[in-house]
């Protein structure tokens, strides 16, 4: 393969600091070399030159929660949709829930995902395996065989594991084979309302799931962890109690990580305003206060990742009484610019911002992506973190629109991305 | 129980009952090994009876199925001269406390010399202990102890190897339900031997490393330089998915074939205290390699130390006749 040469970019690598002016040469889908004074010579002969206009260039995102609804419900998307999806927004790996039909609960789904990813050619595509047989929270699923053949991490997906006893001999089983179990951390008899439990849940006449329900699992969970020692990740956290209980056990040393997603640092609960079920998601918006404290937690790093729990679904689930709609954002296409509001607000960093997009994700999962170094792989992201514009679901390369940041304005595109140094997505002009 | 040490030579043992290996020490543990090599011989001799219990009774009192250790304890009695009678009881049916008392009372009747009990629950065979009035050996309770099961294992190695201080031994398998884990560990640490445990996570009970084991996930690591391999049995309904995913998944990653073995010692020796779950715990052609596996002279030198034990009880009873206040 030939080489490339990203010249006139501004480096940035939350693993190593760097954030610089300087280039990077890509050969053989590896990063060969990378730095500020790179090309001072000239770029290699033969290799082909990329201006980046002094634009950012970063590992590509890593992206710990997306559904890809492939095998089962491709009327919604597929693996090759999510992957075109995936690369409009700037998201080099995805790494799938076990939720499809049927499950993957056994080593012939994790082939098949690892099969249908290789034939579409366009993001990494790494799969969890369910922590349990068809997600029915009973009993443990091949564990050790699975890692083997390459799950990342064990999960019921939309679903919390929610019998104690089972979810302590996960954790304890995970062990031996050193695979974190990342937790739907939702108590199931609690949270069966539709939208957060408070006063606007009462005046629309909404049940509501109180934010009791996500701090009782997870405090719950880390006592299993402190029993059993094995890793634990919450995905999605929601509210400030879940977060207050997680920054604890981090100071205590449990091996214990979480994610959340830009829906719960950028809304509240009022989103829902009129039955919006576009703002249906699972766990519900928050109140304020909750908001607040998720953004926090980003900034201080107690919220070790942002995923986009991409989500999709067609008009008919959304087309719905809010009640009985379903819950979940198309958000693989807004997962950078949403994330960036945090920095542009000055609440964080841009270094610390995109660690939590790229190398913190990538180390709790194992992957080999989100970093530059010489001979990582070579997936990146080329953006102006700057560049106003506005969401336009109708745009979505995803085939599910449901999202609800409809005409709400962001800071941040995506201008190329990058896979094993194959340029997959250029934006236009 | 007793505290009264034992003096090399001395010809009483000074324990009335046999319920468990912890708290035995090393010169009582050897005791028993070297007058079961006596009885090796004599079994191994074309006239293998004895009279030395002619006249007493051994009953054995199983509330859990068992053929080979009921057998061996019957061998083992017949073979002394005793009379031997074989209670099974089903303990599903009965389930309540005062029954195994209301037993215990029936059996003080009958003037046993000897119990030997099985029963399913941890501490039955001590309850029952305190209510009989002869000498009682433990064929194990619940995931307590099977002493006679370390005895003949601790037997079969000392054979092999010519001692046990100094050897490394990994047991492996399903240590949180395993009374015959239990047992070996208590004797196998007593008598100097360095103890490893090898199993997934949920199959190992909380704080084991408290009782002198190093413990493994991964069974390559744990068998390395290891001198002898014991295999433990994994019941079948631990095996869907409540402790261990899938009997494939389990041998995958915890079953004894040649390719895991081979972490081990050249000369390392095979062991399981049957019966043997093949393909599950243990390579079946691996168990029937007579170079490297001892499981057919485990069940040899379990009658010889279970001659040994009621020899020895039966030698304390008579010095404590009438029966008495030594519990």
């Amino acid at each position: 393969m030939s080489a490339t040469a990203y010249v006139n970019a501004r480096l940035l690598d939350p693993e190593s600091g760097l954030d610089a002016p300087g280039g990077l040469l890509v050969e053989g889908g590896r990063i060969a070399d990378l730095g500020p004074r790179l090309f001072a010579e000239g770029v290699p002969d033969g290799a082909r030159r990329v201006d980046c206009g002094g634009h950012c260039l970063a590992p590509g995102l890593v992206d710990m929660r997306v559904q890809l609804r492939e095998p089962g419900e491709e009327h919604k998307e597929t693996i090759a949709t999510a992957g075109q999806a995936a690369a409009v927004g700037g998201v080099t790996s995805v790494v799938a829930l076990p939720n499809t039909e049927p499950v993957i609960d056994d080593v012939a789904g994790v082939e098949f995902i690892a099969r249908r990813a290789r034939e579409a050619k366009l993001v990494k595509v790494y799969t969890y395996a369910a922590a349990t047989r068809r997600l029915e929270g009973k009993e443990i699923t091949e564990i050790g065989l699975l890692a083997e053949f390459g799950a990342r991490g064990f999960t019921d997906g939309l679903k919390a594991i929610a019998n104690a006893q089972v979810m302590r001999r996960v954790l304890s089983y995970a062990r031996a084979f050193d695979q974190v179990i990342v937790q739907h951390p939702e108590d199931p008899a609690l949270a069966d309302g539709v939208m957060n439990e408070g006063e606007i849940a009462t005046r629309l006449g909404l049940d509501g799931s109180p934010a009791a329900a996500e701090a009782i699992m997870v405090e719950r969970d880390l006592r299993l962890v402190e029993l059993t020692g094995g890793r634990y990740h919450a995905a999605h956290v929601s509210t400030a109690a879940a977060v207050e209980a997680i920054r604890g056990a981090k100071a205590r040393g449990l091996p214990v990580t979480c994610d959340t997603a830009p829906h719960y640092f950028t809304l509240n609960e009022t989103a829902v305003g009129d039955y919006r079920t576009f703002a249906k998601v699972s766990p519900p918006l928050r109140t304020e206060e909750d908001r607040q404290a998720i953004a926090e937690a980003v900034a201080d790093g107690t919220i070790d990742a942002i995923a986009s729990d991409h989500c999709p679904h067609d008009q008919e689930g959304k087309r719905l009484p809010f009640a009985i709609a379903e819950a979940g954002i198309a958000g693989l296409e807004t997962l950078l610019p949403l994330a960036l509001a945090l920095h542009h607000k000055g609440e964080i960093g841009l270094l610390d911002l995109l660690a939590r997009v790229t190398a913190q994700p990538a180390a709790i999962l194992g992957l080999p992506g989100g970093r530059l170094a010489k001979g990582a792989p070579a997936d990146l992201v080329l953006f102006d973190p700057d560049q106003p514009w506005l969401i336009d679901p109708d745009r979505f390369r995803s085939k599910s629109k449901n999202s609800p940041f409809d005409k709400h304005p962001v800071q941040g595109k995506v201008l190329a991305t990058i896979v094993d140094g194959r340029p997959l997505y250029e934006a236009e002009g | 129980m007793t505290t009264l040490g034992l003096r090399p030579h001395d010809s009483g043992f000074p324990l009335r009952h046999i319920l468990g290996i912890e708290g035995l020490s090393a010169d009582q543990i050897s005791f028993l090994l070297d007058l079961s090599e006596s009885y090796v011989a004599l079994s191994r001799s074309e006239q293998k009876k004895t009279d030395l219990l002619r006249g007493r009774t051994v009953i054995n009192l199983f509330f859990e199925s068992s053929t080979r250790t009921r057998t061996s304890f019957e061998l083992a009695g017949k073979r002394l001269g005793a009379d031997v009678i074989n209670m099974s009881v089903a303990w599903s049916s009965i389930k309540k406390g005062e029954t195994l008392i209301d037993t215990a009372m029936t059996l003080n009747a009958m003037h046993p010399d000897v119990l030997v009990v099985r029963h399913p629950d941890s501490g039955a065979v001590k309850l029952l202990s305190e209510k009989v009035n002869g000498a009682i050996i433990n064929a194990g309770d619940g995931s307590h102890e099977h002493p006679t099961q370390a005895l003949l294992d601790a037997l079969t190695i000392r054979r092999r190897k010519g001692r046990l201080e100094g050897l490394t031994v990994a047991i492996c398998g399903d240590i949180l339900h395993s009374r015959v884990a239990r047992s070996n560990i208590h004797l196998l640490t007593t008598m100097g031997a360095r103890v490893r445990l090898v199993a997934p996570p949920t199959l190992l009970p909380a704080a084991i490393e408290r009782l002198g084991v190093e413990v493994f996930f991964d069974m390559r690591k744990a068998l390395e330089g290891c001198d002898i391999v014991m295999m433990l049995r994994l019941q079948t309904e631990r095996m869907h998915g409540s402790f261990v995913p899938s009997i494939r998944e389990y041998f995958r990653f915890y079953g004894l074939d040649r390719d895991k073995l081979r972490a081990a010692k050249d000369d390392a020796l095979v062991m399981h205290p049957g019966p043997m779950n093949r393909g599950v715990e243990i390579d079946s052609e691996l168990a029937d390699d007579i170079d490297r596996s001892l499981i057919r002279e485990q069940v040899e030198m379990g009658v010889a130390v279970r001659m040994a034990c009621l020899d020895v009880l039966t030698r304390s009873l008579r010095r404590n006749e009438p029966s008495g206040d030594s519990a």
